[in-house]
């Protein structure tokens, strides 16, 4: 499945790096979590408390919302019925997308030759974040794999925050707590669920856009352009740009 | 001063959030986001077995301001003046696809199979709250009756008005065999140990501890059995469902 390097004309070297089925899952990934969270809002805005435990006690929500404003929902007028038909269907597909996903990052390997960080890397943890902080990205051959703060949040993402999103989903809806009634109690009632299902869906978001936000600070050209065709490029090492005419 | 390139994010967010709405608007891409209804459905019958029960909680869990949505005072006439003779005179109707149609007082239903339990009622706008339940089995009421082979659904009519007026268009719904015969679904006709309270559909209600609140329809005054229910209402087999929520509400 790994494609040999191929060198640039201009010196540079172009790695592969991301193959079709992980291309296609993302940019489909993309799509459902866009609309599940503005449909998800949507269906917030119809009763903007959330609590925790199992019940609602109306008069302590732990969080409230006073205005869910129409541009951020999915439709931007109040439709329950529409935000949870949209919300539902696109929860299909990322529930199918995503079990498409990581069957393939794990039976390719994917996961461990890019994601799994190696014990020298977590020591040196400290020393990643403050490269990252001063928004210093590798370009030559370190440039090949993900970093250790990028292994851990790609992990943490895959593994912990969207299974939860699914987890907490169906922890609430009555039929599966028929089926499931452990899942309720893993997350202390239904209200609970619902507002780890909210806090859940903000760590995505807030990933998102640290996520995006990097992209456009690494250089959006080459990155987006290692989404849609799978190759990323890389500067080449002194060591091997001296037989080399550029 | 607006960056180029930001006017451009603005302009394309902006295209993109007006795409969604057409979208929603538009009724063959309803109909296809709808399909996802069956999807969940077949799959919640497939893992959820027949007899699953909801969990049910204790006494010390019963919620104190357990919350009423939807009607909460009927305006029709008949309905008032059997709640001005505390339901005496109230008499379910069962009838349809069944080969003994019923009419039963409130004290014929005291008098069937009846079962106690606390359950929580999730509301489809997301709130939870937990009460206790006491009502006869929906199952003995229609054994009793006798269902016709091709009954399918049960449906449910009920005095009330979500316009709380006396013209309004009736609250009605419905449930398939496999909830009508399940072991906690009742015509509860007890709350939290004290008789129905009006705000919460005296004189009986559904409890279909399996779905979302909107299937328990309150104010309870006609059951039928039906083969299909396109012919009835809009033909979604329910006032809400009509309205574009799902007929199946496990989730």
């Amino acid at each position: 499945m790994a494609r040999p390097d191929r060198p640039l004309t201009d010196g540079r070297l172009a790695i592969w790096r991301h193959p079709l089925p992980v291309r296609l899952t993302h940019w489909i990934n993309v799509l459902c979590v866009v609309v599940l969270l503005m449909t998800g809002l949507q269906i917030l805005r119809a009763h903007p408390h959330l609590y925790w435990g199992l019940a609602s006690d109306f008069d302590d929500p732990w969080l409230s919302f006073p205005v869910i404003p129409g541009w951020m929902t999915l439709p931007s007028w109040r439709d329950l019925a529409a935000g949870r038909n949209w919300h539902f269907f696109f929860a299909w597909i990322f529930v199918i997308n995503g079990l498409i996903y990581l069957t393939y990052a794990l039976i390719s390997g994917r996961v461990r030759r890019l994601m799994e960080p190696s014990r020298e890397e977590l020591r040196d943890i400290p020393q990643s974040v403050v490269q990252h902080a001063r928004l210093r990205f590798p370009e030559g051959e370190a440039a090949r794999t993900y970093n250790v703060i990028q292994k851990l949040t790609y992990l943490v993402v895959l593994f912990l925050l969207l299974p939860l999103m699914l987890a907490t989903g169906l922890a609430m809806s009555p039929g599966m707590n028929a089926v499931l009634p452990e899942l309720l109690e893993l997350f202390g009632g239904r209200q609970s669920a619902r507002t780890l299902h909210f806090l859940a869906a903000m760590g995505l978001v807030a990933f998102t856009v640290v996520h995006v936000l990097l992209v456009f600070l690494s250089g959006p050209i080459n990155t987006l352009q290692a989404m849609v065709t799978g190759w990323y490029v890389i500067r080449t090492e002194p060591e091997d740009a001296t037989d080399d005419p550029a | 001063m607006i960056r180029p390139d930001r006017r451009l994010l603005i302009l394309g967010g902006a295209a993109f959030l007006s795409g969604c709405d057409a979208l929603v608007r538009n009724p063959q891409a309803t109909c296809t986001v709808k399909k996802a209804e069956g999807l969940t459905r077949g799959a919640q019958r497939a893992v959820i077995p027949r007899t699953a029960l909801a969990p049910e909680y204790t006494e010390r869990e019963i919620s104190k301001n357990f919350r009423a949505n939807g009607s909460i005072d009927p305006a029709d006439r008949e309905y008032r003046a059997l709640r001005a003779n505390g339901f005496r005179d109230y008499r379910l109707v069962v009838d349809g696809l069944v080969e003994r149609p019923l009419s039963l007082s409130l004290a014929d239903l005291k008098r069937r199979p009846s079962r106690t339990q606390i359950t929580k009622h999730d509301c489809v706008e997301g709130w939870t709250s937990i009460g206790k339940w006491k009502g006869a089995r929906l199952s003995a009421i229609l054994d009793e009756a006798g269902l016709k082979p091709n009954a399918k659904y049960i449906m449910f009519y009920c005095f009330d008005a979500l316009d709380q007026t006396e013209d309004g268009e009736r609250y009605y719904t419905s449930i398939d065999l496999v909830d009508a015969f399940h072991a906690q679904t009742l015509l509860a006709y007890e709350m939290n140990g004290r008789p129905l309270p009006i705000k919460h559909g005296a004189p009986i209600r559904l409890r279909a501890e399996r779905q979302l609140g909107y299937k328990m329809a309150k104010y309870i005054k006609r059951i039928e059995a039906v083969e299909s229910f396109a012919h009835i209402g809009k033909g979604k087999g329910g006032y809400w469902e009509d309205r574009g929520y799902e007929w199946y509400a496990g989730i």
